[in-house]
């Protein structure tokens, strides 16, 4: 017998266990392993999902399931896609969307550009940058509550500081035109440090022979940040762009945490009329239409998010 | 744009991606968009064809 490690286990393993597991093919064996996980994917995943499509055919409301479910057609599908309310919420999501990424995007790579220059305190002003990220959602509602006190709130006060308007004048998450700006602020403050990350990886994987060959050619910084640094970062930032768009379309905790949706439904995103449909009207079939809507959004960018992961890795 | 006209034609992975993401950002902006409600009910089959497409496109080959 040879001394190789796996030989040394084999022979260990205890005479009526071998036996039994003598009789088994690889394949069989390999079924054994992958059949836990099958199961519990069909269980958790594919089955919740291929039933929420059935039931969003249906009339079928959660809170009276004695009652007889009506296969109704395309009607929940209709009624969402007609319903003001939701195109409403879609905006406000929309609204959410683009404004957090246009920050996120924009002082997540200023950040990874300086941090990306060699500096003292470098790792440690990095470790500070990433800790809002590293929170619990529900910690970061519950303390942003606090700072946008009218009263007692230190954003207001260092926002009297630099304008000069008096402190208790604005209320952050009371007001409708402000509330909408309160939760891009807070989720800029607690992702930008994800969308650093990201960027630096994508200029720590710049050569530093390409600038030096932009440098014999005399291109300027300028040039070189525009023709060299902007399109090798590109992919990256692509990849955080996409991630951070389909976590901000699913966005329910922090909202939740700040305004409950509210002053009236100007924060009130998809998410949030979804589980107001679903567990405050019980309108389950119509719910499960309207999640079935938002699932295929999902899954339409998570495959473009794919394609792109593809292409950062093809460099 | 012959190339990718070309690869249209010959169903090679690539250009139809490309149609595929396309439809789906398409689809996913009118469902989001404040201007016309016409284009927010039409958005819901624009991305599930985009989707479909994508995931059926994906098995294409790739273009040389």
């Amino acid at each position: 017998m040879s001394d190789k490690t796996i030989d040394r286990v084999a022979s260990a393993t205890p005479a009526r266990v071998a036996r039994k597991v003598k009789g088994l093919s690889d394949r069989a064996i390999a079924w054994i392993f992958v059949g836990p996980t099958i199961f519990l994917l069909l269980a958790i995943n594919i089955f919740p999902l291929i039933w929420t499509i059935n039931l969003s055919f249906t009339n079928f409301k959660a809170n009276r399931v004695n009652r007889a479910v009506e296969y109704i057609g395309l009607r929940n599908y209709e009624r969402i896609l007609t319903d003001g309310d939701i195109w409403l919420s879609m905006q406000a999501t929309a609204h959410f969307l683009f404004w957090t990424l246009f920050f996120q995007v924009l002082l997540g790579f200023t950040l990874a550009w300086l941090i990306n220059k060699k500096f003292r305190g470098n790792d440690m002003w990095t470790t500070i940058i990433v800790l809002p990220m590293m929170l619990s959602p529900a910690v970061v509602g519950n303390f942003w509550t606090f700072l946008y006190q009218p009263q007692i709130g230190l954003f207001n006060y260092v926002v009297s500081f630099f304008t000069g308007v008096d402190p208790s004048s604005f209320d952050m998450l009371g007001s409708v035109d402000l509330a909408p700006w309160s939760i891009v602020i807070v989720d800029t403050w607690m992702w930008t440090p994800f969308v650093m990350l990201i960027c630096l990886a994508g200029l720590r994987s710049i050569p530093d022979y390409i600038y030096e060959a932009a440098e014999i050619d005399r291109a300027s910084k300028l040039r070189q940040f525009f023709t060299i640094t902007i399109p090798m970062v590109l992919p990256f930032l692509m990849l955080a762009v996409l991630f951070r768009g389909i976590e901000n379309f699913k966005m329910f905790d922090l909202v939740v945490q700040l305004t409950g949706g509210g002053p009236g439904s100007v924060t009130e995103m998809a998410s949030i009329n979804l589980k107001r449909e679903a567990f405050e009207k019980w309108r389950t079939g119509y719910s499960s239409a309207f999640a079935i809507i938002l699932f295929v959004t999902v899954f339409g960018l998570a495959s473009i998010y794919v394609k792109a992961l593809n292409k950062v890795k093809e460099r | 744009m012959t190339r990718f006209f070309r690869g249209l034609f010959t169903l090679k992975r690539g250009p139809w991606e490309m149609v595929a993401t396309l439809l789906i950002a398409v689809g996913v902006f009118m469902l989001m968009q404040p201007f016309v409600m016409w284009a927010y009910t039409y958005s819901f089959i624009v991305t599930l064809v985009g989707t479909v497409m994508f995931i059926i496109v994906s098995h294409f080959a790739e273009q040389e």
